[in-house]
């Protein structure tokens, strides 16, 4: 009865990639279903490559399996293919693990990393069994929850989940064990009840805690339904990294996926300060994690895992204290056991990194990349990525000379006051760095991949008007008639499918309707580009009586609520506000690890610190690093036309 | 031993249950981990991205079970039969690293430059299950069983297969080497079958198209579970298990150098 593995079997004959379903990955778990036991199904609503190497929810599934009182397992969304099939068969989703129908867990929890996933979101619970909108739920039916980056706008899913965590899962998941262990036992009496209760976990989130009311398109308010409801969810935070070294058995995938090596994360959140970057926003403080963990974790996840390359992952790799001791450390180690990789992602634009980097890439030295993400210094200001052009020729030079051909640079377009000579800015640096490279090699080629920028909440940046779709290609098309035959290989990321994460990024709670549109339409599977349409978004729009053009490009002002005011991530409004304003008079900001408190927020309000081994800044360019960052220029754009006189003679917080 | 060639070994291994959805290169993929999780002397290539050396035998498609899959590895060193890091360990060693339901059957030492299992290979042998039904109706055992013969009898069988990306129409008849009906119901038949691999191979489903193509008017089968039992080394009218085909000479005391 409880596994549907008979009937799902024939099935994989008949689909593509088969082996997504199978589960039985070394490090993987086929828990016992205890009645006592409160049964999480984790699921990642992207095909099984792409979410079976999701560092937080194989945190979240060794956690709780190691607990008494819960059992996890884990499903990926199926492929069109075989959701065909399975809604043919009468089939519902179900985990990789024992193959239990997903309708038998207590908790369906989704990771949402990506906007784009929403009707994924929608498509697996449908497939689940369960109502798509919380509110028609009954108390036998899964409870449906979501956690990750995405969440930190919770708005435009609060229709189709009943909670969300807001931050670090690792220490709410047991207290929301805890709630609705609690709550099965005193028979499932009424949803509303355990509802009620998650809801005043710190960092738990239940939408239908709150009423919205509005004042024309806009909020009015946001309000706790009964006085026991924060007015405001704050984000969890672990404090230090040390008392959580997972995932201790990392999933080793059967097929190939992305990401496909042992994943070390080294440390958590980023001060570095860069205005677009939700993810150094939303983590803060700095946590890392002890070097002799980290050494630890590497030798037993190499010899427990077969993998023959790891990864040190965090937000900016090169930051972390004594990077070079340890990767001079890690590499000498296995030179003895042999053919063992390393490999650093988020790599900072200066020599130092190529310094570690070639340290790492003794023989293989075939691409390197560099994110400086705009294309001027001025525009590199504004953004706070403070990446000088000797810096990053200075790094292209070196990676050249040691003998790499290939680089590649990351930008983003349609950044607060982009202009056109910042968008040629990003050919004109593409341009010189073929040229350094062909000081050294004839082969020396440059691939320039160019992002639309997707303002997101909690950040400097969540007040900017996204560009629109036919902005955004007009500056993709002006980039490339720049690019032709230079050596500079462009690539650029749909506008269509900028404008439909704007949509989801700052939506309020009525896109939730629109998003569901575009589900019952057919459109799963929006990351992929092949699946995605914009006109799918436009209709879900229009159905729900709603102006894309209101969300995605309209520039918010200062008083304005926004749709995820009521969640917090620790930063004072003042301080984003704040950092705004400074964005527009292009000042940059340095990186509070090594220089004094600027008081975002985070730190002070929640009572944690930095955990960072060592209090001086890293050799190398940029933040934190003796540049002068004070001077500022002329606003080239009004954006904000009544503001901005005021702004420029701001200077930054001591 | 610095300086020695490596030591080349053939590995034969199940492929039974859910692990059989992944592919050739993930059961590749799968044993070099295996290799590294229990430290075994794997060889590798030289040069700037170093590769292990791992030769494979014949593909089993996606979704077919086998009980005769081989693998061809070297070693850095000859381990030895016996002793805790000798060859008559790696079987179990393997197999606990390995996924659940690949498991290692038997591993030999073989001889340096022995021909690969691609090209060795020359006959393969399979158990077929095969539903049937007659539309509108439904089949007996007889007419399973008349098809089966009439494959036999036909001279050749003009299939269409997919070679290289392109429908191509194929006589499948000449690699049909044996078939007979081993069991057969209502629905399901069971039909042991022994194909040829060389010039021209016929896979399970080559077969079950030709039963449908023999007599269009008889049952239609559809094919079920597929399991490889054996896989042939033919050579000089010898029939060789591939694990016993190339046998490493016995180690000189003397070597010239």
């Amino acid at each position: 009865m409880s596994s549907l593995w008979p009937r799902i079997e024939p099935l994989l004959a008949r689909v593509e990639k088969p082996a997504r379903y199978i589960g039985m990955e070394r490090g993987s778990v086929r828990p016992d279903h205890l009645p006592g036991q409160v049964a999480w199904l984790l699921l990642y609503p992207d095909t099984y490559e792409i979410g079976l190497p999701n560092q937080g929810l194989q945190i979240l599934y060794e956690i709780l399996n190691e607990r008494d009182d819960a059992v996890a397992e884990r499903s990926y969304a199926p492929w069109t293919d075989l959701e065909a099939e399975l809604r043919a068969s009468g089939v519902p989703l179900f985990s990789v693990d024992t193959h239990r129908a997903a309708g038998d867990f207590d908790v369906l929890a989704f990771n949402l990393s990506a906007e784009l996933v929403a009707t994924n979101l929608l498509n697996c619970i449908d497939l689940a069994g369960v109502p798509v909108r919380a509110e028609h739920r009954s108390p036998d039916q899964p409870l449906v929850l979501a956690g990750g980056h995405c969440t930190f706008n919770p708005e435009p899913y609060a229709d189709f989940v009943d909670a969300f965590v807001i931050g670090d899962g690792e220490e709410p998941v047991g207290e929301i064990t805890e709630v609705i262990g609690a709550w099965k036992r005193g028979g499932r009496a009424s949803r509303e009840a355990v509802l009620h209760d998650l809801a005043t976990i710190p960092g738990v989130y239940v939408p239908s805690m709150y009423e919205v009311s509005y004042d024309g398109p806009r909020i009015a308010a946001v309000e706790p339904r009964y006085p026991d409801i924060p007015e405001r969810v704050e984000k969890r935070t672990v404090a230090d990294l040390a008392d959580w070294p997972y995932p201790k058995r990392q999933l080793v995938p059967l097929i190939e996926v992305v990401h496909d090596r042992l994943n070390v994360e080294i440390f958590r959140g980023c001060t570095r300060g860069c205005r677009f970057c939700q993810a150094g926003m939303i983590t803060r403080p700095v946590r890392e994690r002890p070097v002799e963990q980290v050494r630890t974790m590497v030798e037993d996840g190499l010899r427990r895992t077969g993998y023959d390359e790891v990864a040190l992952t965090s937000l900016s790799s090169a930051d972390f204290s004594g990077i070079d001791g340890l990767v001079a450390d890690l590499v000498n180690e296995q030179s003895g056991c042999g053919n063992v990789g390393l490999s650093l992602p988020s790599l900072r634009v200066d020599a130092f990194t190529v310094g570690i980097a070639s340290e790492i890439q003794k023989v293989k030295r075939t691409g390197l990349t560099f994110a400086p993400e705009a294309g001027t210094w001025r525009l590199r200001q504004v953004i706070n990525k403070m990446i000088t052009e000797e810096d990053l020729y200075a790094a292209v030079d070196g990676a050249y000379s040691q003998g790499w051909r290939r680089v590649k640079l990351y930008f983003l377009t349609g950044l607060p006051t982009e202009m056109d000579e910042d968008t040629m800015g990003i050919a004109e640096l593409a341009k010189n760095v073929v040229a350094v490279g062909k000081k050294y090699t004839k082969q020396a080629s440059c691939t320039a991949s160019v992002g639309g920028f997707v303002p997101k909440a909690h950040t400097p940046f969540q007040w900017f008007g996204q560009n629109g779709v036919d902005e955004m290609r007009r500056k993709v098309s002006m980039l490339r008639d720049a690019t032709k035959r230079t050596g500079v290989q462009l690539r650029w990321h749909d506008p269509e499918a900028s404008f439909a994460e704007g949509i989801v990024s700052r939506g309020d709670r009525r896109v939730g309707a629109a998003i569901e549109h575009v589900w019952r339409n057919g459109g799963t599977f929006q990351e992929w580009s092949e699946r995605f349409e914009l006109s799918r978004w436009l209709e879900g729009m229009a159905a729900a009586g709603l102006d894309p053009d209101w969300y995605v490009t309209r520039h918010r002002d200062e008083h304005e609520i926004l749709p995820w005011d009521h969640v917090a991530a620790g930063l004072h409004r003042d301080f984003l506000w704040q950092d705004w304003k400074q964005a527009l008079a292009e000042h940059g900001l340095p990186d509070c690890r090594w220089t004094p408190c600027y008081d975002c927020g985070v730190c002070t309000q929640y009572a944690i610190e930095h955990v960072v081994a060592s209090a001086t800044a890293p050799a190398g360019g940029s933040q934190g690093t003796g540049q002068d960052l004070t001077t500022g220029g002329a606003v080239p754009v009004t954006l904000l036309p009544t503001k901005v006189a005021s702004v420029a003679t701001t200077t930054v917080a001591p | 031993m610095k300086g020695d060639a490596g030591f080349p070994v053939r590995i034969r291994f199940n492929k039974r249950g859910p692990v059989r959805f992944i592919g050739h290169r993930d059961v590749a993929r799968n044993f070099e981990r295996a290799f590294r999780i229990e430290q075994l002397p794997l060889a590798f290539t030289l040069g700037f991205a170093p590769r292990p050396k791992v030769g494979f035998g014949l593909a089993l498609s996606v979704g077919h079970e086998s009980d005769a899959e081989y693998l061809d590895v070297e070693l850095t060193h000859d381990p030895g039969p016996d002793g805790p890091d000798g060859l008559d360990r790696f079987p179990e060693a393997l197999s606990i690293a390995l996924p659940e339901g690949i498991d290692v059957t038997g591993v030999a030492p073989i001889a340096d430059r022995a021909p690969s299992l691609q090209e060795a290979v020359t006959a393969v042998e399979y158990r077929l299950e095969v539903a049937h039904e007659t539309p509108g109706g439904s089949s007996t055992p007889d007419a399973v069983a008349t098809m089966v013969a009439s494959v036999l009898d036909a001279s050749s069988l003009e299939i269409s297969r997919t070679r290289k990306g392109r429908e191509v129409a194929e006589d499948v008849r000449p690699a049909i080497r044996a078939m007979e009906l081993l069991e057969v119901d209502a629905s399901i038949a069971s039909l042991h079958l022994e194909l040829a691999t060389q010039p021209r191979n016929a896979r399970p489903g080559d077969v079950v198209a030709a039963l449908n193509a023999v007599a269009p008017s008889g049952p239609v089968f559809t094919e079920g579970r597929v399991l490889r039992t054996h896989q042939w080394i033919e050579r000089v009218g010898a029939r060789l298990e591939p694990l016993e085909a190339d046998p490493r000479a016995p180690v000189l005391e003397a070597r010239a150098s």
